[in-house]
């Protein structure tokens, strides 16, 4: 055994790669709840592909028969039914790990310097997980399926010029049809492997930099020697066994409200799988009312709520993918010299609730049927989300003086804001009540001030980091 | 304090009632649902195969799956509840072809498989139950709970005719709107009111079943895997814990 | 704390750390094999295919002497033939040229292990599929000399592999194919149906 080993090693380096980034891998201590995400997507992803191909040997990418193939396997295949509820749940239960994982990086500032490429990475899984939920609720082929993937692809419709011809060279067609089905279904059987190939590399970068933790400070320049190594960072821990034990215990609790779902409520009363996908797609009838799985919401709510201008509806659609985009230059936007919200000030902190409940509110937003008093809501929430990023300098300068560049978003926040409230009062013909209109605008110029301006004319020192570990 | 109040604030203008998913405003007769119920699903299974399914298809259901799941034995299906030489690990498909369909109702009637989780199943009761006499309609019939339903009652006979009570209301703005509000018989049925509403929750019940014949399962599975995956997660607890006092 | 006391507690904290690591262990693997089963266990032939492959009925009112007619059970092919008094009369002459010529190897159910293979003498039901590899052999009822065998009794050859068989379904010696063709479970229903799929006595 030993000498197989040995011949092994020699030849290809696994003793090295266990223990440079398991047995060797030292990791601070005081990781606490919020990073038991990284490993539950992990496992995540693993079950949806063992799912996803269990289930692509039963189902049918033709639009005859597409959704009797799903039936098929929720009543001919034994145990079918399992796989299936388990790989829709999966997909939501992934994009509920990933928001808690991304949170965790906007708490403790995980995606600051050295970091970014950590983050950026982990933004391109997330695309990457977003288009294949999209890819993948087109297969079950049921009034839902279609009709939002209907919504969607005309999203690109609404782009000058190339719009029409981009939205039929996805669909392959005039309308979504067997043609979008089929290529969706190849897309959706690929993208699953480019996203493992991309954690890799998230993994790679991470082990690269070390992890951060809910301090913020860098364990590589703290003291050295702990009882396993003279050498290692005295507040690193080996990874395996004492993270892999914790996130076994993690991966155990989650398997356990994973399934809890799976087996007493797998529709998730509407969220995970929604009614009208019992009813076969029909190109001639759209449902009384449509939306897209909760994950998407937020990003639907802010494409709804941007009003069409100029004679044109791209407005909405530049708005969401700005919204996505801006997540990737957050590294760039904290200014803070300090990277946990532990140690940042107040304000930071009000600003990281107000983004928490504003994702939220718009999730909620994007789910319901529009009406005026709902639509001046999503205006004031989708220009909240902007603000939390626009003002990010601002609130974390600490007392710095502002970049050019920071002074130039200010800028912007403040003619958004601005713009905003003109519309709300003179463009908006036939729009919300005057309460509704008052409420709105003074809690805009509210949360304007106190993000942006407040911070500038009374700074917030961050406190001082300690020199270890707190525990 | 002013995080506070700005939630206070988002909280009052966020409307109290949201409109259902569903779009309807009609009142639903609320049913205890018993999927466990073998009698009420062997009856209600009478009833579907008899009435429903010579215009219905149930395209995804099998006929051994059902008498597997409730406990009716093979042969009673064969003699009982097949009507033509279709097979027993057959589809309860319909007689019924989707052109004649179209031709007399104006549309095919629906593959009811999976009509329990398409609809709630207190709106099956209720729509069930909720036919009356119109002559301004093709088939004579309408329905308080799906307006101009081109499907007629088709069990008229036990039910009786019913005639629709309107409630005329007027709202704020000075319309005024006449809503049905109750059903008054106006030929008795070779059923009671109350033996016929007992008949329409033993068909419910069915139709909730066969939407997910394997629900008894599932959640049978669950209990086990969730008693298993507690004493896994308690013992992974302790073993963190020994672990863990290297570290502390 | 002396330093035997030392030893005394490590060893108790790595005799704990081992039951707890191995129950551990223990659990998860009967987890995983939890959770492999439906996995795997939903490669098996579905309801769909358990319906298709149900029981055939065949009307054989109408075969005649020597005529051979197919059907599809379990998706291979079943041969019903009916054997002319002639074929039957010499089918015991062919013990020479056979491996199992008394039908020892399992290819048949108990009720056609007989010199016929069959349950009534004329009738040979078989499923035709070679005991080789799988291709499905050709009828040749035809007597005398024939391009592959100069003194042919009919039977069945399997044009992949040159594989022979008697008109009981026996096979040949020294031809690739190590046992007899099957015989599938079949029971007559009355005179003129005879049920492919469904063991005689089977309610």
């Amino acid at each position: 055994m030993k000498a197989l080993m040995q011949w092994v090693d020699a030849r290809f380096p696994v003793g090295n790669v266990v223990r440079e980034h398991i047995t060797e891998y030292y990791a601070p201590k005081n990781f606490n709840f919020w990073y038991f995400f990284g490993s539950l997507a992990t496992l995540v992803l693993m079950l949806q592909i063992v799912t996803g191909i269990l289930l692509a040997m039963n189902y049918k990418p033709d639009a005859e028969l597409a959704f009797a193939s799903v039936e098929y396997i929720m009543r001919d295949v034994w145990g079918g039914w399992f796989v299936r509820y388990m790989h829709s749940t999966g997909a939501s239960m992934f994009f509920v790990v990933i928001y808690l994982h991304m949170f965790r990086a906007l708490l403790y500032g995980s995606y600051r310097n050295p970091r970014e490429l950590i983050w950026i990475i982990g933004m391109v899984i997330y695309m990457a997980m977003m288009v294949t939920a999209f890819l993948g609720y087109l297969l079950p082929w049921g009034q839902m399926s279609y009709w939002g993937a209907q919504v969607i692809v005309n999203l690109f419709e609404t782009l000058p010029i190339i719009g029409g011809p981009l939205s039929e060279w996805i669909r392959g067609d005039y309308v979504i049809s067997d043609i979008t089905l089929n290529r969706f279904y190849a897309l959706h059987y690929l993208v699953p492997f480019i996203l493992a190939g991309l954690v890799f590399l998230h993994l790679v970068a991470l082990h690269k930099a070390g992890s951060n933790n809910p301090d913020g400070i860098e364990i590589k320049k703290g003291p050295k020697g702990n009882r396993w190594s003279e050498s290692a960072p005295k507040d690193g821990i080996p990874f395996h066994p004492y993270y892999t034990v914790k996130d076994l215990l993690g991966a155990v609790v989650f398997m356990a409200i994973f399934l809890a779902i799976v087996f007493f409520m797998p529709e998730m009363f509407g969220f995970f799988i929604e009614k009208p996908n019992f009813e076969p797609a029909n190109p001639l009838k759209t449902p009384e009312h449509i939306a897209p799985v909760w994950y998407f919401t937020p990003y639907y709510a802010i494409l709804r709520a941007i009003p069409s201008f100029a004679g044109t509806q791209v407005w909405g659609v530049l708005a969401m993918f700005i919204s996505i985009a801006l997540f990737f230059v957050l590294p760039w936007l904290d200014r803070s010299p300090v990277r946990s919200v532990r140690y940042k000030g107040p304000t930071t902190r009000l600003a990281l609730g107000l983004f928490v409940v504003t994702f939220l509110v718009l999730g909620w937003l994007g789910i319901q049927a529009p009406t005026t008093n709902l639509t001046i809501m999503s205006q004031f929430f989708t220009l909240l989300y902007m603000l939390f990023f626009l003002l990010f300098p601002c609130f974390s300068s600490a007392g710095q003086p502002l970049p050019l560049f920071a002074k130039g978003l200010l800028a912007i926040s403040v003619l958004s804001v601005l713009a905003t409230i003109v519309y709300w009062w003179f463009l908006w013909s036939g729009g919300p009540s005057f309460t509704h209109k008052i409420s709105y605008t003074v809690l805009s110029v509210l949360v304007l001030f106190m993000l942006g301006i407040k911070p500038l004319i009374m700074p917030e020192p961050a406190k001082p980091l300690p020199e270890r570990l707190t525990q | 304090m002013k995080y506070r109040l700005l939630l206070l604030i988002i909280g009052f203008l966020a409307p109290a009632s949201v409109p259902a998913a569903g779009g309807y405003d009609i009142r639903l007769d609320h049913y205890d649902y018993g999927i466990k119920d073998r009698i009420s699903l062997q009856n209600g299974a009478r009833l579907f195969v008899n009435y429903c399914l010579s215009c219905h298809s149930a395209h995804f259901m099998r006929y051994n799956r059902m008498a597997e799941d409730l406990g009716i034995p093979e042969q009673v299906v064969r003699e009982n509840m097949i009507f033509d030489d279709r097979k027993i690990a057959d589809p309860m498909t319909t007689t019924l072809a989707k052109e004649d369909g179209e031709a007399w109702f104006g549309i095919a009637p629906p593959d009811l498989t999976l009509i329990g989780k398409l609809r709630d199943p207190d709106w099956l009761y209720t729509f069930l139950r909720s036919f009356y006499k119109d002559d301004s309609t093709v088939s004579g019939w309408n329905n308080s709970v799906f307006p101009n339903v081109a499907m007629p009652h088709v069990m008229w006979t036990k039910q009786g005719i019913q005639k629709p009570v309107y409630t005329t209301s007027v709202d704020d703005a000075g319309y005024e709107t006449r809503k049905i509000t109750g059903f008054e018989l106006v030929r008795e049925g070779t059923l009671t009111q109350e033996e016929f509403d007992h008949a329409m929750e033993d068909l419910t019940n069915f139709l909730y079943y066969m939407a997910e014949p394997s629900r008894a399962d599932r959640i049978r599975w669950g209990v086990w895997t969730m008693f298993f995956l507690l004493i896994f997660a308690v013992l992974t607890w302790f073993l963190k814990r020994e672990y863990w006092r290297d570290v502390h | 704390m002396t330093d035997e006391d030392v030893e005394m507690t490590q060893e108790n904290v790595s005799s704990k750390r081992r039951l707890l690591t191995i129950a551990t262990a223990g659990f998860g693997l009967a987890g995983a094999t939890g959770l492999a089963v439906p996995f795997a266990g939903s490669l098996l032939p579905s309801e769909r295919a358990k319906a298709a492959g149900a029981p055939v009925e065949v009307d054989i009112s109408k075969l005649e002497p020597g005529q051979q007619v197919t059907v599809e059970w379990r998706g291979k092919p079943v041969w019903i033939i009916q054997r002319t008094p002639e074929v039957l009369e010499q089918l015991p002459g062919m013990v020479d040229r056979l491996i199992d010529p008394d039908s020892n190897s399992n290819q048949q159910p108990e009720y056609a292990q007989n010199p016929t293979r069959s349950i009534r003498e004329d009738i040979l039901v078989l499923v035709g599929i070679c005991t080789h590899l799988g291709c499905s052999p050709q009828y040749h009822p035809e007597i005398g000399s024939v391009t592959f065998d100069d003194d042919w009794r009919g039977g069945f050859l399997c044009v992949c592999h040159g594989s022979k068989f008697d008109l009981a379904g026996r096979v040949y010696a020294g031809v690739p194919a190590p046992t007899n063709l099957e015989v599938p479970p079949h029971r007559y229903l009355d005179d003129g149906r005879i049920l492919i799929g469904s063991d005689q006595g089977a309610a």
